[in-house]
């Protein structure tokens, strides 16, 4: 198998630390190698923030280039924008339909983007779900991130019930069973 | 390593606690260190382990002397910093440099190429070499954990600190290791040795001849070394390398020859010399400063490196190829979108100090912290960031160069943990040297930016055990700053008065700005805001301190989004309306 490219784009603080721990988990009970690489710090407050999940045989380099991601999971629309020349020609992208405003925005400097997703959807495979709404249904708006990686597990090569019991074993004891649900909302769609 | 007992299939770890993890494994009994990303994170895994001492020390130079005493007393230990917290324990090590080791004693550093969360990009590897201290770099989890353990065992052997470097991508990448048992060092004795351990002139010129006849002999041996490998390929192209890039390298030639260093200082001379001589053309490839390109090129090997690649940032694999096959790698262009620059955090206390200054038309001399996002736009108010501590130093600058009216309309900024680092010192020179000045110690009760470490002022240890907790307040007092107020960050009235009467004062007056940092408090939000649209006039005024929960909606519409907003109401003052409400939630 060639090494599949998992990128996981957000605003820090959305939550892409666990989705990438949920990933990563998944990647070694199937037995491949994998190599995962995240952002700490100053750009974890409200910046944007990246995650490369890479698996496969062998896996040397720890992030994904330009032009080379399977899927592109994207917690925010601006940012789904921001890499998607990191996709493949036939890659997917899996877009949480929420609007967070840069600063730059916020202050009226620069202009939020129309008709993203519509944008997107001309040239490549996109799957859309408004995963805050949907999590608000379920009771927990922050659960929403795992509503979307159940969306993206529909173009990816792991059976649903390997997903759950990764999320079984990752998530706090309290929250397994909020985030099975989520799961199975982001599967279903 | 030969000999030891697997415990365990392979675990997924990121890079920094598989350093935590080899430093359990090689029987060290003691860690301090200062947070710093991307360095933190070794720290708060070593903790994990009840068989390592470990701490947070105020600053780095503390961290790497208790360290130091560890080893001098016969045991092993481990410093962990960032690039520039080496600047801070440069002294230290410069000497221990000499003085060599009794325990093992490993120092990390991470280097920030890219500068994702630091003040410059320095390479640590120069600093190694001016201080002729041998430095390893692993390249995955896997070497990152298997070298901390050979770094000790070098360290004994040739009785010297061994500097283990990493970058921002090694420490925070995960990657699979596979986990041995932890290996019982016994303590070595302790033996008085007055020229090796009394560094007076005398006996350092003595340590100097040592630290010279080590450099070599590392050099010589390092033929040897089994953390060196050479693969061979194809010998058109011969690669040397090392740490993060290596693996870039195979990526991109997979034909290529590579040799790949797992020791960068002082370099194995002869085996670079041996893969030089079979290979075709010889590239170089390093991130940063072209350190082992110099030294090869030095002895009269032609090499190709930094003519054809960056001193700056991060490369790639796809870089590679580019600079050295010519390949033009299909890259498609990045769409011209706002850029989402990192901002405080809604319910920040930071903001709510920054948008008083701002009202006051007050310029701050700033610091190391979160609170540099004072900065940039909306806000602007921070026009100088240098290191940590410097805030109140070159205010103290200012105010001798420019004199005393000349600050009247400046103030320092520094965070509370920041403060005890280095700040503390700087504002004893303002005392001892007669200025006058206001300086704002932004207290959140924690060591924000690097996300949430203990320091002297909280209460807790990094063990999370209770501890003395340093007032600030009387910190300052005993300094000899007599003025000192202590006032809720998020009392904007007070603070507006108080910062007034301070800067027009001919003495240093100290402000204790206190609340705790927003993302501190995990207990759920009970209070929010939201705005009555009725009320609301659209004027943007409640937008002014930069509150990312703050938007205005495609109709001029002002909304608070309620995923976001965590109650701080700072918002409200700034409404002259009436037109925000508070909602209580269950």
């Amino acid at each position: 198998m060639d090494t599949k490219n998992i990128m996981i784009v957000g605003v820090g603080g959305q939550g892409t630390l666990l989705t990438s721990r949920i990933l990563g988990g998944l990647t070694i009970q199937a037995g491949y190698d994998v190599k995962l690489s995240e952002v700490h710090g100053m750009a974890q407050r409200g910046g944007s923030v990246v995650t490369f999940v890479r698996y496969g045989k062998k896996v040397n380099e720890p992030i994904v280039e330009e032009g080379q991601a399977d899927v592109l999971i994207a917690f925010e629309k601006l940012e789904a924008l921001r890499y998607v020349h990191f996709l493949k020609k036939d890659g997917a992208i899996v877009v949480n339909d929420q609007r967070i405003d840069p600063m730059p925005v916020v202050i009226g400097a620069e202009k939020y983007p129309e008709n993203i997703i519509e944008d997107l959807a001309k040239d490549h495979r996109v799957f859309r779900v408004d995963a805050i709404d949907e999590a608000k249904k379920l009771g927990n708006s922050r659960v929403f991130n795992v509503i979307v990686l159940g969306l993206a597990a529909q173009h990816m090569d792991f059976t649903k019930e390997e997903w759950l019991s990764v999320i079984e074993k990752t998530v706090p004891a309290k929250t397994v069973e909020i985030n099975k649900k989520a799961f199975e909302i982001g599967y279903n769609l | 390593m030969k000999g030891e007992t697997q415990v365990s299939e392979k675990v997924l770890m990121l890079g920094n606690e598989a350093f935590a993890r080899g430093a359990y494994e090689a029987g060290c009994k003691l860690s301090a260190a200062y947070p710093g990303t991307p360095s933190t994170e070794i720290s708060e895994n070593i903790v994990k382990y009840d068989e390592i001492y470990s701490e947070w020390s105020p600053n780095e130079k503390v961290a790497m002397e208790v360290a130091i005493g560890a080893s001098i007393s016969g045991v092993r230990a481990l410093a962990s910093m960032k690039h520039v917290g080496l600047n801070v324990a440069a002294d230290p090590l410069f000497t221990v440099s000499y003085i060599g080791v009794n325990g093992g004693l490993v120092i990390i550093v991470a280097d920030d190429p890219g500068l994702y969360s630091s003040q410059n990009e320095q390479d640590t590897r120069a600093v190694a070499r001016a201080a002729k201290i041998p430095v390893l770099e692993p390249s995955d989890s896997c070497e990152a954990k298997d070298f901390v353990k050979y770094a000790f065992d070098l360290s004994e052997k040739y009785d010297t600190p061994v500097i283990v470097r990493t970058t921002t991508r090694l420490s925070h990448s995960q990657g699979l290791v596979e986990l041995n048992e932890r290996l019982d060092i016994e303590d070595k004795p302790y033996v008085r040795d007055f020229a090796k351990n009394v560094m007076m002139p005398g006996n350092a010129k003595g340590r100097h001849l040592f630290v010279e006849s080590r450099e070599r002999a590392l050099a010589e041996d390092g033929y040897d070394f089994p953390i060196n490998t050479v693969e061979y390929n194809d010998s058109k192209i011969g690669v040397i390398t090392s740490g993060i890039p290596y693996q870039y390298v195979k990526e991109a030639l997979p034909e290529a020859s590579v040799l790949k260093l797992g020791i960068v200082n002082p370099l194995p001379r002869r085996l670079i010399e041996e893969f030089a001589s079979k290979v075709e053309t010889l590239y170089i490839i390093e991130e940063l400063d072209p350190i082992i390109e110099e030294q090869v090129r030095s002895w009269g090997i032609e090499a190709v490196g930094k003519d054809i690649l960056t001193v700056q940032g991060e490369y790639s694999a796809n870089m590679i190829k580019k600079a050295i096959k010519g390949e033009d790698v299909y890259i498609a262009k990045a769409a011209e979108i706002p850029n989402r620059p990192p901002i405080l955090c809604p319910g920040c206390p930071h903001r709510s100090v920054f948008s008083v200054l701002k009202k006051l038309k007050i310029r701050a001399a700033g610091d190391i912290g979160c609170y540099t996002l004072g900065a940039v736009a909306p806000l602007s108010v921070v026009d100088t960031t240098i290191c940590m501590g410097a805030s109140i130093s070159s205010l103290h600058g200012m105010e001798k160069a420019k004199g005393k009216e000349y600050i009247k309309d400046w103030v320092a900024v520094i965070g509370d943990s920041t403060f005890l680092h280095t700040g503390l010192n700087s504002l004893m020179n303002m005392v001892y040297n007669k200025s006058t000045g206001t300086v704002v110690i932004l207290d959140n009760s924690t060591t924000g930016m690097t996300g949430h470490q203990d320091h002297a002022a909280t209460g807790l240890t990094l063990k999370g055990e209770a501890t003395y907790s340093i007032d600030l307040e009387e910190l300052c007092k005993a300094l000899g700053v007599s003025n000192v107020h202590t006032i809720n960050a998020f009392d904007t009235k007070k603070l507006e008065k108080t910062i007034k009467e301070s800067v027009g004062l001919d003495e240093i007056v100290v402000i204790i700005a206190q609340a705790p940092c927003a993302l501190l408090d995990k207990s759920p939000v009970t209070k929010q805001y939201t705005i009555d649209q009725d009320k609301c006039k659209r004027c943007g005024m409640c937008m002014k301190p930069g509150c990312p929960a703050i938007t205005k909606k495609e109709d001029g519409s002002i909304e608070i989004n309620d995923t976001m907003c965590n109650g701080c109401g700072l918002c409200v003052e700034f409404c002259k309306f009436d037109a925000i409400k508070s909602v209580k939630l269950k």
